[in-house]
């Protein structure tokens, strides 16, 4: 069964109990209800401020945690299942709000599937075994998946990352930590690159990098793209960089879509409020604009996800707000061309 | 002259480390009038919050400031001692830093230590300084500032924290507030509330800001002048529009280029290429000249002098000398004398008749004056 | 233009051929990257810059090459009592360092032959005292290195075990650790010497360990049983905190198995904190043998160690001081210079001190 969608994701709910009192613990709602889908050799960013469960989502997605609800599938087959969807793909839960158990849950084993969805993390100090040389990091995902035959064809194919990623070769005997931080990036996607993935997860992988750096980084990551087909899932909180290198846009906040749409369309004509003031706080780099221009400043802070507000998470912080917003969550509902909000705004 | 509130001249500041000494800060100079917000912009390692220490002292143990001056109101404080300096900070200038977590005391209540900072300086007693901690958070938009007096800093959001910092700064109504990436921790709908906040405030008390950041975008919402650091050293200083709109440092324009904006979405970046510099390793000429694509012989070998391109706009990049050539030739081309044209653009012509560099400055005010 | 004119500091002239495009080449020779170094290299070379840890390691293989040339040289055994001529020399009980007995200094002067000097004297059975000294510095050393060595592999072991499984097995190991902790361990040395003495008397009797005796054996047992608990603590503490780093997530997304994470990425990032605490647990092991020693729990006569020695002198204290000096100076140096040394390696190594 083969689909137009590369990586699909449906309904994906991922819950952590955190201890609440001596023998009680409460549901932190990382991922609530998530859906989005990838077609091969594009990019989706996914942006919301922290704590809003964006790298949750990836790392849900690459079953590094067991996901709580929803399902996954990799180029049309499930690879995992929680089996709380219905016939029609409903989510379904139960009395205690909890995901429904219809089947048992099904997991497959994610082995052969590493070889083809791959992470590249933000953290270019902490992603890097400090006792390893650039070539044993690089290395290892060939060691793991066997896909060499000789100590030579390793050390080949090693080099051959090295360069595609522009390192300098002579560098493949060096420490992580001999490195500058957009250098040892490079370092991290040449070993998200060396099992060939079709699809990376790129969880901020340029937000700890300076601003120069930055560029060459997300430079990079579009060449790629354009040699070797990958797709991604950039995620990131820096709105101007998602929206250069992705081609659709999502918007979560609180462990919740808000808005999905293509670049442009959720750049120049946001919907939900949340968005919109989201794209109005980005500080401009012109200070001409910077001065003409009104921001619409959030009123308070992003309640705990402990507490999440009933029906629309957002209704806490926005000026539109009405009664129906406290009732019912709103549902993610196509406004046209694809354009997917989660308001009761019209 | 007029005089500046805070004046710094040619500082250097440089750390022992186990790999050898590191000159963080190589000779940088600026001036910051009263209520005038100044942004010192800069990626990691260039030096610009090492010179915000260096104003208020509070290096690292191994680091110390090993030239220049720093003038508060005329008096130079790095030759002040420990009991000054203690009066110094808070009083006449204050910090607030990147990380709101590990700025604050989390075993005292926000309360305690806002009323025990505005106690060291002020002979207040203890019900007026607790008056004093609930104005000041009201001040800064803490909501119910009564019931967050008796909290801890752990209760409070990233974006709270932040506010009560800057409320603690501004207890005792400095002259100068020197904010140190203070947005860099928090997200974009916070970090736009705090920006607001700040501009109030200024608006308000009238202190001098000097904001040090890496985001050319706070930079541009909040400052009135820019100083663009790179390697320790200042690339080029002016007013926020002259940076932006008619930067004249390779290091600003490529700055410039490489952030995605919204008009050229859809078009490739163009970075800065090559690495980050070595502290430890620094080339003997422009500390940029590694990565600079217009890089000439001359910037490997020495280092470029400040020059004014502009009213209140002055950088170091020898791309600027080699453009003022043009002018000696006219110059000389119309009859000015040798010397004339030496002192305006720094050009002689040699016996031969060829051209060289060989600046010569009117010794008061010098050519940066 | 009334201003002096000063010249700017250039010490000559720059031609306008310098400002001529520089190339690639040329840019590139100014970006130099620093010397390749290995986490392990940086560290010994910190190490080797702290002249207490330097002093710590010359004084420690001073007395390494002691104990090990040492007894090649002297021609006195720990356990022989003096001779003359082929009889038994009375007269040597509790001699003075560097002095001889009457038989000897008769017997000297008869052959004209030198004989080797005792340099710390003898005891009150005739026995020369550096070569007992010299013996119990080894036995002390030996069961030091030994018993850290039990210590560190049981620790690491079930540390990480606990640390890498986490969840109910760390619940069910760290209990177990916590009711291990709060036994006292001096009572339990006591309590398996007798027990052992009992038991095991018999069964060892003509093999190596009956010289080491059924109170080290014991003391062994002891360290292999209770003081590997704060290894252990420290080793999952360790682990925790490992486990927390991006490139332990990233070895798992690439699909590495839980074994591989734990040798390659894991342990090895562990090793320098468990270096220097084995540095840091042999000093204190041999201070446990030393004052087990002293209560004459330690090693079966006639084989001796610095504690037992201290406590054979304690008896004649005030007539003859030295005996109780040279192995209560022997401990102090070995337990100092191997906590300098411990001191030392976690300055050079400790990623939390690294700047």
């Amino acid at each position: 069964m083969s689909s137009e969608y590369l990586v699909e994701v449906e309904h994906l709910k991922q819950y952590f109990p955190i201890r609440t009192g001596f023998a009680t613990t409460t549901p932190l709602k990382a991922v609530d209800d998530v859906s989005f889908a990838i077609k091969p050799g594009e990019t989706l960013g996914l942006v919301g401020e922290s704590g809003c469960g964006k790298t949750t989502v990836g790392r849900s997605l690459l079953q590094l945690y067991q996901p709580t609800g929803g399902r996954i599938k990799y180029n049309g087959e499930v690879i995992f299942d929680a089996g709380d969807l219905n016939d029609q793909g409903e989510p379904q839960v139960d009395e205690k709000g909890n995901p429904a158990r219809l089947r048992k849950p099904h997991t497959v084993n994610m082995l052969p599937y590493r070889k083809q969805m791959q992470m590249v993390f933000q953290d270019p100090y902490s992603s890097l075994n400090p006792r390893m040389t650039v070539e044993d990091i690089i290395g290892e995902p060939l060691d793991v998946h066997k896909l060499y035959s000789t100590k030579a064809e390793r050390r080949e194919k090693v080099l051959h990352l090295m360069e595609l990623v522009g390192l300098n070769s002579e560098h493949a005997t060096r420490y992580a930590h001999e490195f500058s931080g957009g250098q040892r990036q490079r370092i991290g996607i040449a070993r998200a690159l060396a099992v060939d993935p079709r699809f990376i997860v790129c969880d901020e992988p340029v937000s700890a990098l300076d601003v120069s750096i930055q560029a060459q980084v997300v430079n990079m990551f579009e060449d790629l793209q354009h040699k070797l087909g990958v797709a991604y899932l950039f995620i990131a909180h820096d709105l101007l960089v998602v929206n250069h290198i992705s081609d659709r846009i999502a918007v979560m906040y609180l462990g919740k879509m808000m808005e999905m749409a293509e670049a442009d369309e959720l750049m120049n004509n946001p919907i939900h409020p949340y968005t919109q003031s989201l794209l109005s706080a980005v500080p401009m780099p012109d200070p001409k604009l910077a001065r003409s221009r009104k921001r619409i400043v959030l009123e308070g802070d992003v309640p705990s996800p402990l507490k999440a507000p009933s029906g629309c998470p957002f209704r806490t912080r926005c000026r539109y707000a009405t009664e129906q917003c406290a009732a019912q969550r709103p549902p993610f509902t196509d406004r046209g061309n694809g354009h997917m909000v989660a308001c009761w705004n019209k | 002259m007029s005089e500046h509130l805070l004046s710094v001249k040619d500082l250097h500041t440089s750390f022992t480390t186990d790999n050898g000494e590191v000159h963080a800060v190589n000779g940088v100079s600026f001036n910051l009038d009263a209520g005038k917000v100044l942004g010192i912009v800069g990626e990691s390692g260039s030096g610009k919050s090492v010179t915000a220490y260096s104003i208020m002292q509070i290096l690292a143990d191994n680091g110390r400031i090993t030239g220049g001056s720093v003038e508060y109101k005329g008096q130079d404080i790095t030759k002040w001692n420990r009991h000054q300096m203690a009066g110094f900070r808070g009083k006449c200038c204050s910090i607030i830093f990147q990380d709101p977590m590990t700025s604050l005391n989390p075993v005292f209540t926000i309360g305690n230590q806002l009323e025990e900072a505005i106690r060291l300086h002020t002979n207040k007693n203890r019900a007026e300084a607790k008056a004093r901690a609930i104005e000041m958070l009201t001040l800064v938009g803490v909501n119910e500032p009564a019931k967050r007096v008796k909290q801890y800093p752990y209760e409070l959001s990233g974006g709270m924290r932040q506010r009560v910092m800057i409320a603690m700064a501004l207890a005792c109504e400095p002259d100068i507030l020197i904010a140190d990436e203070p947005t860099t921790a928090l997200d974009v709908t916070i970090q736009a509330q705090i920006l607001e906040l700040m501009q109030e405030l200024q608006k308000k008390l009238g202190m001098a800001i000097i904001m040090v950041t890496h985001d050319l975008g706070v930079i541009a919402t909040m400052c009135d002048e820019i100083i663009v650091m790179y390697g320790g050293r200042v690339c080029e200083r002016g007013t926020a529009d002259e940076i932006f709109y008619n930067p004249s440092h390779e290091y600003t324009k490529g700055l410039l280029r490489s952030i995605p904006s919204t008009e050229r979405m859809k078009e490739r970046l163009v970075p800065i290429a090559g690495n980050p510099i070595n502290l430890l390793n620094m080339p003997a000429g422009c500390a940029f000249c590694t990565r600079c694509d217009k890089a000439m012989k001359v910037c490997l070998d020495y280092v470029p002098m400040e020059r004014r391109v502009a009213k209140d706009h002055l950088a170091s990049c020898w791309l600027n000398d080699l453009a003022l050539e043009e002018k000696a030739k006219e110059m000389a081309a119309a009859g000015e004398s040798a010397e004339a044209v030496q002192l305006a653009t720094g050009w002689v012509q040699n016996e031969g008749g060829e051209w060289a560099f060989d600046p010569i400055v009117a010794e008061e005010g010098g050519a940066d004056a | 233009m009334n201003k002096p004119l000063k010249k700017h500091l250039f010490s000559s002239q720059i031609n306008l051929a310098k400002f001529s495009p520089a190339s690639e080449e040329e840019k590139s020779q100014q970006e130099v990257m620093s010397e390749s170094t290995t986490f392990f290299r940086d560290g010994m070379k910190k190490l080797l810059r702290n002249p207490l840890a330097v002093g710590a390691i010359i004084v420690l293989v001073v007395l390494i090459l002691t104990i090990i040339i040492a007894p090649m040289v002297i021609p006195y055994g720990y356990d022989e009592i003096l001779k003359v001529g082929g009889k038994r020399d009375k007269t040597a009980a509790n001699l003075a360092p560097f002095t001889w007995s009457e038989n000897e200094q008769k017997y000297m002067e008869e052959t004209g032959e030198q004989l080797f000097p005792h340099i710390f004297g003898t005891d009150k059975l005739c026995r020369d005292y550096f070569a007992r000294v010299i013996y119990g510095t080894r036995v002390s050393l030996a069961v030091g290195l030994f018993a850290s060595i039990l210590v560190m592999v049981i620790g690491v072991l079930y540390g990480s075990i606990a640390g890498y499984a986490g969840g109910k097995v760390d619940l069910v190991l760290m209990r177990i650790c916590d009711i291990i902790y709060s036994l006292p361990d001096l009572l339990m040395v006591i309590l398996l010497s007798v027990v052992l003495r009992e038991t095991l008397g018999a069964a060892i009797a003509g093999t190596v360990f009956a010289k080491l005796g059924t109170n080290m054996l014991s003391l062994f047992i002891v360290f292999g049983l209770l003081y590997w608990v704060g290894m252990a603590r420290l080793v999952r503490g360790q682990i925790l905190t490992i486990k927390e780093n991006e490139y332990v997530l990233a070895a798992r997304t690439i699909g590495t198995k839980p074994s591989r994470i734990l040798k390659k990425h894991i342990l090895p990032n562990c090793l320098s904190v468990i270096i220097i605490s084995v540095a840091l647990q042999v000093p204190s092991a041999i201070f446990t043998e030393s004052y087990l020693s002293f209560l004459g729990l330690g090693v079966s006569q006639p084989m001796p160690s610095l504690g037992s020695l201290a406590n054979e002198a304690r008896g004649a204290l005030q007539a003859y001081p030295f005996q109780l000096v040279f192995p209560a100076l022997m401990i102090c140096l070995i337990v100092l210079s191997l906590n300098l040394l411990g001191d030392g390696l976690r300055d050079a190594f400790d990623p939390k001190l690294r700047r």
